[in-house]
């Protein structure tokens, strides 16, 4: 059994407002293995971006580790100085996040932007850097990298520059990769091509990474297990074939109900009524319990916690044991 | 064909857009004029009560057609043939955006953004009778009627996009383009409003033009769906015919690579290749770039529309 590259346990996150403190994060508890792509899904709201951003270290002020612990590597690195975050951010783990555009300096070439980011984690000259950047861009995909590297943003194509961010992320031979939404701007048919290279990478380089989205589909092509999360609470997590297939909180079985599926067509769609609550005001019990089908009277009352089940819900605690 | 059980009939529809440099550029710099031809001879109809979808990746188009269908851009070539709705007068055709964030006027308070095509085409007299007719489309959409006094901001993303089904339903039309209705929306709620969709087109009677590039989401709600590629259709079939037998190769690639969920395809092979850009597309038949099957007869020839057997269309050399 490998040492965990990430591991979270009761992370907490919070906000504090004018009008009390929000809790963004609540007792989140997760670990990633060498080689190994944890899903993170969830509705907008529900905290996984804020999971990986807390990773990273870049939560946005007020925003605060309330609680908990983080290890990426086994270093731990919640309550690091910022200085000391940014040795670790690009070298030990590195970032992919959504819109490739924003995440591209338009003004300078690829090139340089890989060189520049190469030589800030490794002792190399900028000739040995230039032949690595080719290198990265070679193993990413882009077709001619030789020629390709001294271009400029704007001339590659939406999945074309995604590959040159997941190059860039690649750079400091990270032992983790946290990929906010990386196919959501992509149209399908490159979607899947983007896809398929997280995954090669992730079993080449023996990475670990954490994929948040929202595309359950995204889910099952690409990742071992998953974690669904609900209003900033970690509600199931287990290996994909299972939750998808047989899920057990209510929650994630309204989730897997909702979503139209290819095989067949119904004439209903399976709905979860209502709406996620917002974080000022998140029932005292289970989160779910307003919307859930079989809530009972304790569980407005009760927290449940995630159990040896992986699901956070008291119905399911009788059989567990 | 002209039927009068169409709701909708485009024949034909082409639409250039310019997108040259500005006089002086193109004067210094010597550069010619440049066009975009983002809908090419596009023609499909719509039944009455039916919904027709269009499917394809950015850039293919599909937002064009509901723009030129919906009258928000004049054809360049081409005719769009409404059906006499109810009245007697042609249907009216109303729209859902994608973007439920960006398609309601902020200032605005709901009840006055639902009342305002009602006051507008002075569809009911009197303010009373028009308050009226807002808390009646509010229950319809599964609002309250309370919800007219608030703003748009206090309601969450499916709130909104119920709030634009309303506004779109309030001129009474007959017809609804809905441009990506779901798109940004989550899937909990984005099953809310496609079964809202489901019963109203039930309930009224509606016709749809539903643009999405989500086939899942497609097959739930089409009728028929109609496949585009770089301002073409490039096939057209009944859902249940199109996913049983897709007959062209960029068909079949779109239906390769949705992930499903039920059976996710880990290991396949992902299709290479991107989608040209469309100012500078291939000659012949526009796919053949990225055609498994391409030929060489595919460079030079751009394949025509023809029938399938089961009353679709096709645009390929290879299916014949």
């Amino acid at each position: 059994m490998t040492d965990p590259v990430l591991e979270i346990r009761d992370l907490t996150v919070e906000f504090p407002t004018r009008r009390g403190t929000l809790t963004a994060l609540d007792a989140v508890s997760l670990s990633i293995r060498p080689g190994e792509i944890l899903g993170v899904v969830g509705e907008s709201g529900a905290g996984k971006s804020m999971t990986g951003m807390a990773v990273l270290g870049l939560l946005e002020p007020p925003g605060r580790v309330a609680g908990g612990e983080i290890r990426i590597a086994g270093q731990r690195t919640d309550g690091l100085s910022e200085r000391e975050m940014a040795q670790v951010r690009g070298r030990t783990v590195g970032a992919i996040f959504q819109d490739p555009l924003t995440s591209l300096n338009p003004l300078f070439s690829i090139g340089r932007q890989l060189v520049e980011t190469i030589r800030l984690h490794s002792p190399l000259d900028r000739r040995a850097a230039r032949t690595r950047a080719i290198e990265l861009l070679k193993q990413v995909g882009i077709p001619g990298a030789d020629e390709r590297i001294d271009h400029y943003p704007h001339q590659f194509s939406g999945g074309m520059r995604q590959r040159v961010v997941i190059a860039l992320a690649l750079a400091g031979n990270p032992r983790l990769i946290i990929a906010d939404e990386p196919t959501t701007a992509l149209d399908v048919s490159i979607q899947a091509q983007i896809t398929a290279l997280l995954r090669r990478i992730c079993k080449e380089q023996g990475a670990g990474v954490m994929l948040v989205t929202h595309d359950m589909g995204v889910i099952a092509e690409t990742a071992d297990r998953v974690a669904v999360m609900y209003a900033g609470r970690l509600v199931e997590i287990g290996p994909v074939d299972e939750v998808l297939r047989a899920p057990k909180h209510p929650y994630t079985r309204g989730l897997m109900g909702s979503i139209p599926a290819l095989g067949a067509r119904v004439e209903r769609l399976a709905q979860i009524d209502g709406a996620m609550p917002r974080l000022n005001a998140i029932p005292p019990g289970c989160a779910f319990a307003p919307r859930c089908p079989q809530a009972t009277a304790a569980c407005a009352l009760t927290k449940p916690r995630l159990g040896p089940a992986g699901a956070a819900c008291i119905l399911l605690e009788g059989e567990a044991a | 064909m002209r039927s009068l059980d169409n709701a909708v009939e485009v024949d034909a529809l082409t639409r250039v857009f310019d997108v040259s440099d500005p006089w002086l550029n193109r004067m210094i710099e010597r550069k010619p004029r440049r066009t975009l031809r983002a809908v090419q001879e596009v023609t499909f109809t719509v039944p009455k009560g039916r919904t027709l979808a269009l499917v394809g990746e950015s850039g293919c188009g599909k937002s064009t057609v509901a723009r030129l269908v919906t009258g928000l851009y004049p054809p360049t070539e081409g005719a769009i043939t409404f059906a006499p709705g109810r009245d007697g007068r042609p249907m009216m055709a109303q729209m859902i955006f994608q973007d439920p964030h960006a398609s309601l006027n902020p200032r605005w308070k709901v009840g006055d953004i639902i009342a305002e095509p009602i006051r507008e085409f002075r569809l009911r007299s009197g303010e009373a009778a028009t308050a009226a007719r807002v808390s009646e489309l509010l229950t319809t959409v599964g609002l309250s009627p309370d919800d007219a006094r608030r703003f748009p901001h206090e309601f969450s993303g499916g709130q909104r996009q119920r709030i634009s089904i309303a506004r779109a339903l309030a001129s009474e039309p007959e017809f609804l383009v809905c441009d990506e209705p779901t798109s940004a929306l989550d899937v909990s709620v984005q099953a809310q409003i496609l079964n809202l969709m489901r019963r109203l087109q039930d309930q009224l009677g509606l016709t749809y033009l539903f643009i999405s590039h989500d086939l899942s989401v497609v097959r739930h709600m089409a009728d028929r769906i109609a496949v585009m590629y770089l301002g073409r259709i490039v096939e057209e079939a009944a859902t249940e015919d199109l996913f049983a037998d897709p007959q062209h190769p960029y068909t079949r690639l779109l239906l390769d690579t949705i992930p499903d969920l039920r059976a996710p395809k880990r290991d396949r092979a992902p299709s290479g290749g991107e989608p040209p850009s469309p100012l500078n597309p291939p000659p012949g038949c526009a796919f053949h770039t990225r055609c498994p099957q391409a030929v060489a007869r595919c460079k030079l020839e751009r394949p025509a529309l023809t029938p399938r057997a089961d009353g679709g269309r096709v645009a390929c050399l290879l299916a014949q």
